[in-house]
Formats: structure tokens, C-alpha cells, sequence
């Protein structure tokens, strides 16, 4: 009967389904722009052999990814928001704060350029300009890194954005960069997920080389009294494997065959002192 | 309109090269929502037919509970399934968040008042007077409610379809239980999202039209069974 037969095919099939991974995993929270450029499916596996961990990367805004390390629902994190990264480290929820790679901000625009960004060098004051013609704007509006860093902008050129203007997408940035372009609206964006778009989207680079759009990841390894089956063993040598120089050197190149230029700088060693 | 062409070569192309990844994301959606299904059956369809037979106070309350249930949001499901599954929630010990084990659990919740509430309607189409002969010709109680689900199984398969095509065209479950982890959890509609993300138009739309593809697949074989029957 055609009904019991299938019913054993889908018995069969879910019984093949893959156990659990045996070896020991390692939960990586950590921001979509690791993942959506491709990074971390270079890294992972590299970790993966060299560890025999088993890497769990949930890859969220970096507000959240902080968040649930601060919860001890991860290991490590590799996170692109200084500021509150610093609050993390302070009330010690979060351990052994280090510099990773840098890349990028841009802010991008339509080419009519309505609020005339072109040519300027800082980016508090095309903000500014942006302002004072009303012209819109997207944010990403979710406590993301690149939000963060939106907001720090918006607070350097001593405004507060509002609508109508100013519309928050709440979306990731590859859904913000869409929505930019479709509205002809200005955004800021990290630039290597810009570069991945670029086939999509008209936008443009209008502003970049500030100092202050300068993106810094950095690892953290959780505390391991934020909660219980904290694996720190495993966050502390992920995090190690970060800064090592074969990896360093792989984030050195990462970039050039998908994009056709490199998309992280490595700084390893580096601290926050050297980027004043 | 050269996207949703590019789309379609790039989904013949992955599906004719054998692309490794896109198969074992398509076996891992379909063993996902198949193991929820089948739990969801075991489950929903003896509650389902107690509920369908059994008289008691605040009957009405709990048929309203299960059909607003069948609406259930998956990002809900997925919210209070992941606060539960975290290190430090009740179940955290058993430490199966970002696994395939999560995603079924998840799904399993939302296909169960789907199949519950089909189920229910199902068994109470076939006539009150039919099980009262049954009982009145020497049937015991499981021999009448068995052979009332035997009544009742075409319309039930209509309970296998909607379970299945809920789950595993699901996303916001999957996304929070399992986290898109590549290899491990990824499905269909996670990688979508991702592939969408990163700029990858016509991988996302290869992936759309495989997941179309399946449910129709897994549809067309059902409605033969119940089609067949039927005659």
C-alpha cells in the first residue's frame, strides 16, 4: 500500500539523519558583515582542523552578538562596536579585549548627489549637509555595529536626525543598501558588503578615509561566570587563533579572488592607542 | 527580468552539477521537517480525535486554543523555544541549540495544533450516527475510534500536506533555534536569507525554486495517495 510505503520512506530518511557533532563545540557570536563577506567560511574550517572544535557561528547584529556572550550563551565574540565593547570589558562581563583587522566605513549616496557630499573629507560634517538639505537618509536602525558607529556620527556633527527624512530600516545591511538605493537616499555602509552589491545597487562611495569611519573587529572571550557550560577552554583558543599569524595572514589576502581587492587589514598586536 | 533568468540556469546548473552544499541543505530541510511532521502526527492526530470525541467543560475553550494555534507565528515558536534551549534556560543541560535536534523541536510545535486542529475537523465529519452503530454492533471504544480515523484518513492527509508545507517553508523557527550554521543547520530558507544578504540574487532564487520544487514533489505524491483512494 502506497501510504505505508511512503510513510517507511520518510521513516528511512529521518533516521539517517546526522547525530549530533561528538567533538567538543565552540559557540562564535559575532556581526553578519564576518559572514556575509565570506571571511568566516575561510576561518572556520582552518580553526576547525588545526582545533578538532567544533564551531558554532551565530551571526547576528552586534548588539545582539554581545548580548548573548554577556548571557554566556556564547564562547567567544568577534565584534566591530569599540565603544560598547569597552562597557562589556568594564563591568567584566567580557574578557582579553584584542584587536583583530579593521576595514572601512563608507558613505554611500545617489549619484545626483542632492545634498553636494561630494568632496568632502570629513564624515561629521557631510552629515551635516545632509541634514541641512532634509535629503534622506537610511539607517540601519538595529543596534548594529555599523548603526552604532551611524550613531557616533550623527552625535559628532551635533544633530539629531529625524523624520521625515531619516527613515530606520531595521534590516541588515544588504536589505539597507536596497532600500537606499531604491529611494535614492543616503547610508553608511561597511564596505565590504557594499562591494559585494555593487552589481546591484547605483549607489555611490561619496565620503571616505575619515579617521572616524575607520571599522575595528575585535575578539573578546566570555566570562565564564556570565553562566553555566561556559566553554572558555574553547572561546580562549579561538580567540587565540585569531591573532595567530597564519590566520592573519589569510586575512591579509581574503578578498582579492571574490572582489578583486583585499577587504581587511590585519592588526594583530595593535591596540586602540594606535588608531587615535 | 535577466535575474529571474540567471536564477533559474543557476538552479538547473546547481542542481546538474551536484553541488555538494545544496544537497545536503536540501536532505537537512527535508529530514528537519519530515522528523517534525512524523512527530506532529504521532502527537496531533490522538489528540486531535480525543478532542473530537470527548465531551467536557471548557471543551470549546481548548478547540479555540488549537484553531488559533494552526496561526501560530514561527518567530514566536522560535523566541520561547530558544529562551528554553539557551545554556542558562530550563533545558539548557541537554545543550542542543544551534542543532538539527532544535529546529524539529521548533517545528514540531508549530505543525502539532495544524495536525490537532485538521485531525479535529476531520473526525467530526464522519456522522455522529455512523460511531454510534459501530458502538451498538459490539465494537469496544478503540476499535470505534480506530475504525473512525480509517473514515477519516483522506481528509487527515490533508493534515500531512498543511503540517508539512507549514514547517518547512518556515523561517524565523529555524533562523533563531538553529542560527544558519553552515554544514550544520542550515536550510532552504535560512540559506535564502543569507544568499539575499550577502548580494547573491540568483543563488537565493536557484534555492526558491528548489524549495518550490520539493513541497510541490512531496504534494504531488500525497495527493496521488489521496486522490487514488478517493475513487
Amino acid at each position: 500500500m502506497p501510504l505505508r510505503l511512503l510513510l517507511a520512506l520518510g521513516l528511512l530518511l529521518v533516521a539517517s539523519a546526522p547525530a549530533a557533532a561528538q567533538s567538543p563545540v565552540v559557540i562564535l557570536s559575532t556581526t553578519t558583515s564576518t559572514q556575509d563577506s565570506g571571511l568566516l567560511d575561510v576561518l572556520v574550517p582552518m580553526f576547525e582542523k588545526q582545533t578538532g572544535f567544533t564551531v558554532k557561528t551565530i551571526a547576528v547584529g552586534t548588539g545582539q552578538a554581545l548580548a548573548l556572550a554577556a548571557r554566556g550563551e556564547a564562547d567567544v565574540t568577534l565584534a566591530h562596536a569599540p565603544a560598547l565593547e569597552k562597557t562589556y570589558v568594564a563591568n567584566g562581563k567580557l574578557l582579553n579585549r584584542r584587536l583583530v583587522m579593521y576595514n572601512d566605513f563608507v558613505v554611500l549616496g545617489p549619484e545626483a548627489d542632492p545634498a553636494g557630499l561630494r568632496g568632502a573629507k570629513k564624515a561629521a560634517g557631510a552629515f551635516r549637509r545632509i541634514a541641512a538639505a532634509g535629503a534622506r537618509f537610511v539607517s540601519r536602525g538595529d543596534k548594529s555595529g555599523t548603526h552604532a558607529r551611524e550613531l557616533a556620527l550623527w552625535k559628532a556633527a551635533g544633530l539629531t536626525p529625524a523624520s521625515p527624512w531619516y527613515i530606520e530600516s531595521g534590516q541588515g545591511m544588504g536589505a539597507t543598501l536596497g532600500i537606499a538605493d531604491d529611494r535614492r537616499a543616503y547610508t553608511l555602509a561597511d564596505r565590504a558588503t557594499y562591494l559585494a552589491f555593487t552589481r546591484r545597487v547605483a549607489l555611490k562611495i561619496l565620503v571616505e578615509g575619515d579617521p572616524r569611519l575607520r571599522n575595528i573587529y575585535s575578539v573578546m572571550e566570555v566570562n565564564p561566570a556570565n553562566g553555566p557550560r561556559v566553554n572558555a577552554a574553547g572561546g580562549r583558543k579561538f580567540a587565540g587563533f585569531m591573532l595567530a599569524p597564519g590566520t592573519q595572514a589569510v586575512v591579509q589576502t581574503f578578498g582579492v579572488d571574490t572582489y578583486g581587492q583585499t577587504l581587511f587589514v590585519p592588526i594583530a598586536g595593535k591596540t586602540d592607542e594606535d588608531f587615535k | 527580468m535577466d535575474l529571474l533568468v540567471d536564477g533559474v540556469h543557476e538552479a538547473l546548473r546547481l542542481l546538474v552539477a551536484g553541488d555538494r552544499e545544496i544537497w545536503s541543505i536540501l536532505l537537512l530541510s527535508l529530514q528537519v521537517s519530515g522528523s517534525a511532521t512524523l512527530i506532529s502526527l504521532a502527537l496531533g492526530i490522538p489528540a486531535g480525535a480525543a478532542l473530537a470525541l470527548a465531551r467536557f467543560p471548557g471543551r470549546g475553550l481548548v478547540v479555540s486554543a488549537v484553531n488559533s494555534g494552526m496561526a501560530l507565528p514561527p518567530v514566536v515558536v522560535g523566541l520561547f523555544v530558544t529562551i528554553l534551549l539557551w545554556r542558562s534556560g530550563p533545558l539548557g543541560g541537554f545543550e542542543i541549540l544551534y542543532t538539527p535536534a532544535a529546529i524539529v523541536i521548533a517545528q514540531a510545535v508549530i505543525a502539532s495544533p495544524i495536525v490537532v486542529g485538521i485531525t479535529l475537523a476531520a473526525v467530526q465529519s464522519v456522522p455522529r450516527e455512523f460511531r454510534l452503530q459501530l458502538l451498538a454492533l459490539g465494537a469496544s471504544r478503540t476499535q470505534m475510534v480506530w475504525v473512525v480515523l480509517r473514515e477519516a484518513r483522506l481528509p487527515m492527509l490533508a493534515a500531512v500536506m498543511a503540517g508539512f508545507g507549514g514547517v518547512i517553508s518556515e523561517i524565523g523557527a529555524s533562523m533563531m533555534v538553529g542560527g544558519n550554521i553552515k554544514g550544520q543547520t542550515r536550510t532552504l530558507t535560512t540559506a535564502m536569507v543569507l544568499e539575499t544578504g550577502k548580494g547573491n540574487f540568483e543563488v537565493a532564487i536557484a534555492l526558491s525554486l528548489l524549495l518550490l520544487l520539493l513541497v510541490f514533489l512531496v504534494n504531488w505524491a500525497l495527493t496521488a495517495i489521496q486522490q487514488r483512494h478517493a475513487r
